[in-house]
């Protein structure tokens, strides 16, 4: 392995401090709990498209999610994410690209400008969280890559590795692996749209989707996918993983909408972990597009979003 | 009644078995006060109580293939098996009505006529009332042996929605719930082929 020290620090990359504090007091909260994965200090500028809700502790945003190639439950992932390599890491991109290739992550990182976005993410189940990523909008990597001019839809795929993701064997198969998962070009160039490559100022830990995730703010979360390998430019609707799975129940859009139910049950409210009411949270009523109307809402003029659900 | 050929027949008293029954419980109790539930605690609980109704009733259902086929006696012990299950049936199902749901009366019954995995549950859980409020032994000869008897076979069709309850929940197919459902069908099937 290539390890490279940079002679100096430019301004740009040093810890604010108020970040750098706030990490010491989360630490502190902890009791000194190590969590896997947790990593190296990353600076990020603010972003005007950050809520000022309260974010969800970095404790429950790294121990309570969903990451099936880590198992079902969703303390599997914090579980047994740990052994998931995550350096040297390529993203091959092709497809309708100007520039196809196979990128190694620090190249791509190179000149990206990495932003915090505190986003709220809803998943699909009914629960919610405010989570505070670090990362980039996917429309500045799609640009670099030159999109060819019939190209419509972006499709991702998730690294399939059994030996260190360990849903990913097992008699029973929970998905079809890869992990895939797709916008339409418009969605994918949206400013919202961003490339995660971490959260409250570290990198990305492995159970959260490292080194690079999707994060699609008013879709429901399992678009947002993680540990990318692949990004192909196409002209047709990609396949996805949970429409592939149960297509009655998950479409391609899956846009937040309270009005257009799971099949199995209500997406009219939710309850947002961690909110301070513990055991007895109340639910809230979910916003259409998870409250990022103004920005998206246009991108579906027109549409019936019942029957593009 | 077969019981010369009991090869195994425990001779200890009913009470520990509901003291055992309390146990996850009290783990539960202890872990709202002292502990940690996790990020979702009302889900965590909700399923916590809804298996250990499950793995209860399955129990329950055991006990004579166990006597039938292995010889083990434990039909004394079986109306406290059954009562702990429906301790946790009606856990699970105030841990929905009041913490997951808030006792939004009108969302939970649009859940129960709307959702069929809630319909599914809430009628296993209909189908056990009769049996927890027969439970007494006067309440057995008020009723009848024979007839006590018959009305206590609500508990298989009891059983399978509970199990089938959980299986429709869950996304994608994770093993756990398929587990669960093959052991029901394959007790319930024993009686079925015991009879054929």
């Amino acid at each position: 392995m290539l390890l490279r020290h940079a002679p100096d620090l430019s301004e740009r990359e040093v810890t604010p401090r108020d970040l750098y504090l706030n990490r010491r007091h989360l630490l502190a909260g902890f009791g000194g709990m190590m969590l896997a994965g947790a990593g190296a200090a990353q600076a990020a500028v603010k972003s005007p498209f950050s809520t000022d809700e309260t974010p969800t502790s970095l404790k429950d945003i790294t121990s309570y999610n969903n990451f099936y190639e880590f198992g079902t439950d969703k303390s599997d992932p914090a579980r047994n994410a740990g052994r998931l390599t995550v350096k040297p890491w390529k993203v091959k991109i092709d497809g309708m690209v100007g520039k196809p290739g196979e990128y190694d992550l620090d190249d791509l990182l190179k000149g990206m400008t990495i932003e915090e976005r505190i986003y709220r993410m809803r998943c699909v189940e009914g629960w919610s969280m405010v989570i505070p990523w670090n990362g980039f909008p996917l429309a500045s990597l799609l640009k670099r890559v030159e999109p060819q001019s019939g190209a419509k839809f972006v499709a991702f795929e998730t690294l399939v590795r059994p030996s260190e993701m360990s849903g990913q064997g097992g008699f029973f198969k929970i998905l079809d692996w890869p992990y895939v998962e797709g916008l339409r070009l418009d969605e994918a160039m949206n400013p919202l749209t961003l490339l995660a490559t971490g959260l409250y100022g570290e990198s990305l830990p492995n159970q959260n989707g490292a080194p690079l995730r999707l994060v699609v703010p008013w879709k429901y979360g399992f678009k947002g996918i993680k540990s990318i390998v692949r990004i192909s430019l196409t002209d047709k609707q990609p396949a996805t993983s949970w429409n592939i799975q149960a297509p009655q129940e998950y479409g391609f859009y899956s846009n937040v909408n309270p009005e257009v139910d799971h099949p199995r049950w209500s997406q009219a409210t939710e309850r947002r972990i961690g909110d301070g009411g513990g055991l007895f949270a109340k639910r809230r009523p979910t916003l259409p597009f998870n409250g990022y109307a103004d920005q998206v809402a246009s991108l579906y003029a027109g549409m019936d979003l019942r029957k593009f659900y | 009644m077969a019981i010369a050929n009991l090869r195994i027949q425990p001779r200890f008293p009913t009470w520990p078995v509901y003291l055992a029954g309390l146990l996850p419980a009290l783990f539960y109790t202890y872990q709202i006060f002292y502990g940690d539930l996790g990020a979702d605690p009302a889900k965590t609980l909700e399923h916590a109580m809804g298996e250990w109704a499950l793995r209860f009733l399955i129990l329950g259902l055991a006990i004579t293939p166990l006597r039938r086929e292995l010889g083990i006696g434990l039909l004394k012990y079986r109306r406290a098996i059954g009562l702990v299950a429906f301790l946790y049936v009606v856990l699970h199902l105030t841990v929905y009505l009041l913490l997951d749901q808030g006792l939004d009366w009108p969302a939970i019954w649009a859940d129960i006529v709307k959702r069929p995995y809630i319909t599914i549950g809430m009628a296993g859980f209909v189908l056990l009332l009769p049996l927890a409020v027969t439970s007494f032994n006067a309440a057995i000869r008020w009723v009848g042996g024979r007839n006590w008897n018959r009305l206590h076979k609500l508990v298989y069709p009891a059983v399978l929605a509970g199990a089938v309850h959980y299986v429709m929940l869950v996304k994608s197919w994770p093993v756990e719930p398929l587990v669960y459902l093959a052991i029901v069908v394959a007790l319930l099937g024993w009686r079925v082929w015991r009879r054929a």
